[in-house]
């Protein structure tokens, strides 16, 4: 579904963030991608959704190759997005208003929408949040309802930027619980190896502007094609 | 950022001393505002534009800028001319042309064209700290001071979030059409921009106090005159005095 090959990306007046960096996610399989602070994340999640374009490589999204702002439009019409920071994804007054949103922008009728709103944010169990006013939320409770704003545009994958910062531990099982249930193929950046083992099929490590196996699987067990080295990150 | 643009580059403008630049360009601001000789104009007006040429800024940006300007200027031609009294010279039905109508547009237009490229010759090129702590060595009160500091501060805020919550939009699909949900969306995405400017600004000040801010900018760096800069000072000064004397002498008007 989503194939990046040989993306190298840098920002005006600056290093290079990603050189040579490979990823493909087909249908069904769930990705986790770890790096330290500043290795790029954040950027190559961009990359994919078209709010940077590379200045290498390719991206194929579902097929095509989306080279004008036109062909990326219709692309994210089948990919969820969560910002890192929830406050970049909220606008409208109210909860239900800003789920509601992206239904809209897909051409759903307001009833449609509407139920989508409820069936939502009692998927996530949020639904007292949905008359508050975004801007007034806890900073937990902000995360979940950026959340729900993805996922009420039933998205074919969901890509997620450290969906698990800033929420208890509770949060954290209820989010692992609703991923599990109801997503089948997604992209997800975390700095919490557990969750990410849990959430994903195979982890891989953004380093160096490329992205390698770290030989962490879904069980939590190291993967049999390849023993635990000394060098290895954890 | 949006608001300093033009500050990167490698121009003798760039590389001149920030007091010496807000001197000439409040003084060569003055001169050309006060001035009511076509002569004085037109010499401020060619004046600014060598020296904005000179800046090697991107031409495209640097057009936009000057159309925001000119835009004003349009719309004082649109009632000006018609409503300074003064000797006709054409009937448009119930409307009089006056010369005196054209002349004052004209002298508006040359002055505001000139005052503006100085402006973002000027003071473009420098950053907004540079211009912050230069104003703060020229003895400018610090209240003054402030009130630019956080007017920059506060624009570039209430840019930062309408580009983030724009951008926050366009991954669900976002499109302006000419329908009501476009409306609404757009009308919220203005009030959440003031609430949360408003916010952000208010934690950004909070921060500075915390840390002991007081109203007291304090200056890291000092600005060292080099040779080119007293040069600099010198030509401007030559400039400023010449339109000063072609004001006041009399001859050509
Ligand atoms: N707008 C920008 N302009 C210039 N450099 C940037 C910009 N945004 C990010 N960077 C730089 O690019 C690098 C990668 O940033 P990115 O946000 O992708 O990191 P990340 O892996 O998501 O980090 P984190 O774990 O802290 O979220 C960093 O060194 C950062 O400083
Ligand atoms: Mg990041």
């Amino acid at each position: 579904m989503i194939r990046l090959e040989d993306i190298g990306f840098a920002y005006p007046n600056s290093t290079r963030v990603l050189e040579g960096l490979d990823l493909l996610c087909d249908e069904g399989t769930r990705i986790g991608i770890v790096g330290a602070n500043g290795s790029g994340k954040t950027t190559l999640l961009h990359i994919i959704m078209g709010l940077l374009r590379p200045t290498s490589g390719t991206v194929t999204l579902f097929g095509r190759q989306p080279s004008s702002e036109a062909d990326f439009r219709e692309a994210r019409r089948r990919m969820g997005f969560v910002f890192q920071d929830a406050d970049d994804q909220l606008f409208c007054p109210t909860v239900a208003e800003d789920v509601a949103f992206g239904p809209r922008n897909l051409g759903r009728s307001a009833k449609q929408a509407h139920e989508m709103v409820s069936r939502t944010l009692d998927m996530l169990g949020i639904e007292h949040l949905e008359k508050r006013v975004t801007y007034q939320l806890s900073g937990g409770e902000k995360r979940l309802v950026a959340l729900a704003t993805a996922l009420a545009m039933e998205p074919e994958v969901l890509i997620l930027d450290e969906p698990t910062a800033g929420l208890s531990e509770e949060t954290s099982e209820q989010l692992l619980g609703i991923l599990s249930r109801h997503i089948s193929t997604s992209i997800i950046v975390s700095h919490d190896r557990s969750f990410l083992q849990r959430a994903s099929d195979e982890v891989l490590l953004l380093e160096k502007g490329v992205l390698t196996e770290t030989g962490m699987s879904e069980m939590g067990t190291w993967s049999r094609s390849r023993p635990p080295s000394p060098g290895d990150p954890l | 950022m949006h608001l300093e643009e033009f500050a990167e580059g490698h121009s003798i403008w760039h590389r001149m001393d920030p007091r010496i630049k807000i001197l000439g360009l409040f003084s060569f601001a003055v001169v050309a505002a006060l001035s009511n000789r076509i002569s004085v104009q037109v010499f401020a007006l060619l004046t600014a534009i060598v020296v904005l040429m000179s800046a090697g800024l991107n031409e495209r940006k640097v057009a936009s800028r000057m159309a925001v300007v000119n835009g004003f200027v349009l719309f004082l031609w649109l009632f000006l001319p018609f409503t300074t009294g003064g000797e006709p010279i054409a009937q448009l039905g119930w409307l009089v042309l006056t010369r005196e109508g054209i002349v004052l547009s004209l002298s508006i237009t040359m002055k505001a064209n000139a005052i503006a490229a100085a402006t973002i010759a000027l003071l473009g090129t420098s950053t907004v700290f540079d211009l912050v702590h230069a104003m703060i060595h020229l003895r400018i009160p610090n209240l003054l001071v402030q009130l630019f500091f956080f007017c920059y501060r506060y624009i570039s805020v209430i840019h930062l979030e309408y580009t983030r919550l724009r951008t926050g939009m366009k991954v669900r699909c976002f499109t302006p059409r000419s329908n009501i949900h476009t409306y609404r969306s757009l009308a919220y995405l203005m009030g959440m921009l003031f609430v949360r400017s408003y916010d952000r600004s208010e934690r950004i000040y909070q921060a500075m106090v915390l840390r002991g801010f007081s109203g007291t900018f304090w200056t890291l760096d000092h600005f060292h005159m080099h040779r080119r800069d007293w040069i600099a000072l010198v030509c401007m000064s030559l400039v400023i005095l010449l339109m000063v004397v072609g004001q006041l002498a009399g001859g050509i008007p």
